[in-house]
């Protein structure tokens, strides 16, 4: 098998250059239905921090008693009993939020971030390097998520977290809180993110052509 | 004397060259020399003159702004846009200019400045140059626009927002009459909805002032008569089933086809050439659906008019329309 990335290269590649929201466009059906403000954005990402964190850390612990037919229905159990007990935990201590954020918080079991770190990372790497994967992956997760939001909510309320960020004449763009919003937003936030990617290789290969 | 070469001159100056192979551009498709994209918007502009001068003599100052407001915006849209994305300057064709005008003419008179500018700049950002340009985009722009900030600003864009003390005219301090009809059950004189005596969007008052444009506009082919006659016929059978239920307030199918933006979308909207169906049945459909939505959206839908979301919804089957209506060749 070919050398398998270290756990700090693990770390950074979710964030940026393997970001699952820019880069991998997984999970996209969080992104579109919970950005509307920033604090949703934020719990969906520690949500997702911890679900991730804990399925790649117990799949990782019995990878090698992983039967290969049997694998995604064990990472798809694994990854429900982990959802169940944020969707508990939400519904007991913070119940308005878990009201918001609705069933995107169950749906985080079919989240493909999910089944692809086990899939990629956990079922192949020891527990270190599958927790860092899992922390790099969300952390990037919740970047994408709350990039968008920043957007939406600044726009669609001139609000950032609750704070008045805009003068008080602003008019609200409606549009940007309902699902239209969601989709412009994501759409041109993708487009500038590929436009810096592209910018950046093509300088990288123009400087490894000079030297 | 020198030698005249044997196949037709192409009207430009660029270097002659034998036309080998047949060339397959996108819409608008253009058969003849005389037949341009500068001239299709000329004509539109032209035909757009009555209705634009009885914009200004209803509305005055605000139809004026508002259109100044969308035609600069868009123009500097466009040229901005286009030049991010590395291509030609498209400004000469003509279509941005005609998207503004019609945003101008399509947004209330008392509306606020950032609502024309937001409109044209999704208008032609989002509604046109992301799809590639003129003859590429899925939607028409300038109903995208409008939809932009119809959603975003529903306060400003509705009812109240056509009301203002100061105009021209008294009816402007009045509700839009398919505000009043909906809300209030109050029917509007059918002479005052066709001379365009009544509030409302700048450009889409006057009935007379849209047909004697669009007339204009069917003769010289640039729009096809197939879509506004399916249009206009698909309200008249429907607005006279509804007659024939027993109308309560006297609204009649006349009152549905002379009142909101019914005409000028039908004429100067819907017939936008690479938003609609290329075949003349694919048109007939188009225009049909358009009329069928308006009349669903007008009795059953919370908002008082339909034309903008009736051709959006016709905008995205356009492809399909397309699809179903491929003229058989010959033999085949």
């Amino acid at each position: 098998m070919a050398d398998q990335p270290t756990a700090l290269e693990r770390f950074a590649q979710g964030i940026l250059p393997e970001n699952p929201v820019y880069r991998q466009l997984l999970g996209l059906c969080p992104t579109l239905a919970v950005t509307n403000s920033v604090k949703g954005a934020i719990i969906m990402g520690a949500a997702v921090l911890f679900v991730l964190l804990c399925a790649n850390a117990m799949i990782s612990l019995i990878r090698n008693l992983l039967k290969p037919h049997l694998r995604i229905v064990v990472f798809t159990l694994t990854i429900a009993a982990f959802v169940t007990i944020v969707d508990r935990f939400l519904a007991a201590y913070m119940y308005q939020m878990s009201k918001d954020l609705g069933p995107y918080i169950p749906l985080i079991i079919v989240n493909c971030i999910i089944i692809c770190r086990c899939e990629v990372c956990a079922s192949k790497q020891p527990v270190f390097t599958a927790a860092a994967d899992a922390a790099g992956q969300s952390l990037g997760f919740t970047l994408g998520l709350v990039s968008i939001a920043s957007v939406r909510e600044i726009l669609g309320t001139g609000m950032l977290l609750g704070f008045r960020v805009m003068p008080a004449a602003w008019p609200d763009w409606v549009i940007m809180v309902l699902p239209p919003g969601a989709f412009l937003t994501f759409g041109l936030l993708l487009g500038a993110v590929n436009w810096v990617v592209a910018k950046k290789s093509a300088s990288g290969k123009k400087h490894q052509g000079a030297s | 004397m020198t030698e005249t070469p044997d196949f037709i001159e192409p009207i430009d100056n660029t270097p002659i060259e034998p036309p080998s192979l047949i060339q397959v551009g996108h819409s608008p498709h253009l058969s003849h020399a005389s037949c341009s994209t500068q001239r299709m918007m000329m004509d539109v502009l032209i035909a757009l003159i009555p209705v634009t001068g009885m914009a200004v003599y209803i509305f005055r100052l605000y139809a004026i702004k508002q259109i100044a407001i969308c035609l600069a915006v868009c123009l500097i849209a466009e040229a901005v846009f286009v030049k991010m994305r590395g291509r030609s300057f498209s400004l000469t064709d003509g279509s941005a200019a005609i998207t503004g005008i019609i945003l101008g003419l399509s947004l209330p008179g008392p509306a606020p400045w950032y609502v024309g500018v937001i409109a044209s700049v999704v208008a032609i950002g989002i509604g046109k140059v992301i799809f590639g340009g003129l003859g590429m985009n899925l939607f028409n722009p300038a109903m995208v626009g409008r939809a932009f900030v119809m959603i975003s600003f529903a306060g400003i864009m509705a009812a109240s927002g056509y009301e203002s003390a100061v105009s021209g005219i008294d009816a402007i301090t009045q509700a839009t009459p398919l505000n009043a009809f909906k809300q209030m059950g109050i029917s509007t004189p059918l002479k005052d909805l066709f001379f365009g005596f009544t509030n409302g969007s700048p450009g889409e008052t006057s009935a007379l002032a849209c047909l004697i444009g669009g007339i204009f506009l069917c003769i010289r082919r640039t729009a096809s008569w197939e879509i506004p006659a399916g249009i206009i016929g698909t309200v008249l059978v429907m607005g006279g089933l509804a007659d024939l239920t027993g109308s309560p307030s006297g609204w009649t199918a006349l009152h549905h086809l002379f009142s909101g933006s019914l005409l000028f979308g039908a004429f100067f909207i819907a017939t936008d050439p690479v938003t609609s169906p290329m075949t003349s049945k694919g048109k007939l459909i188009f225009g049909a659906g358009v009329g069928f939505f308006i009349m669903i959206l007008r009795f059953f839908s919370g908002y008082p008019e339909g034309v903008m979301f009736a051709v959006l919804l016709m905008n995205a089957v356009t492809p399909l329309i397309n699809n179903w209506t491929i003229p058989k060749a010959m033999g085949e």
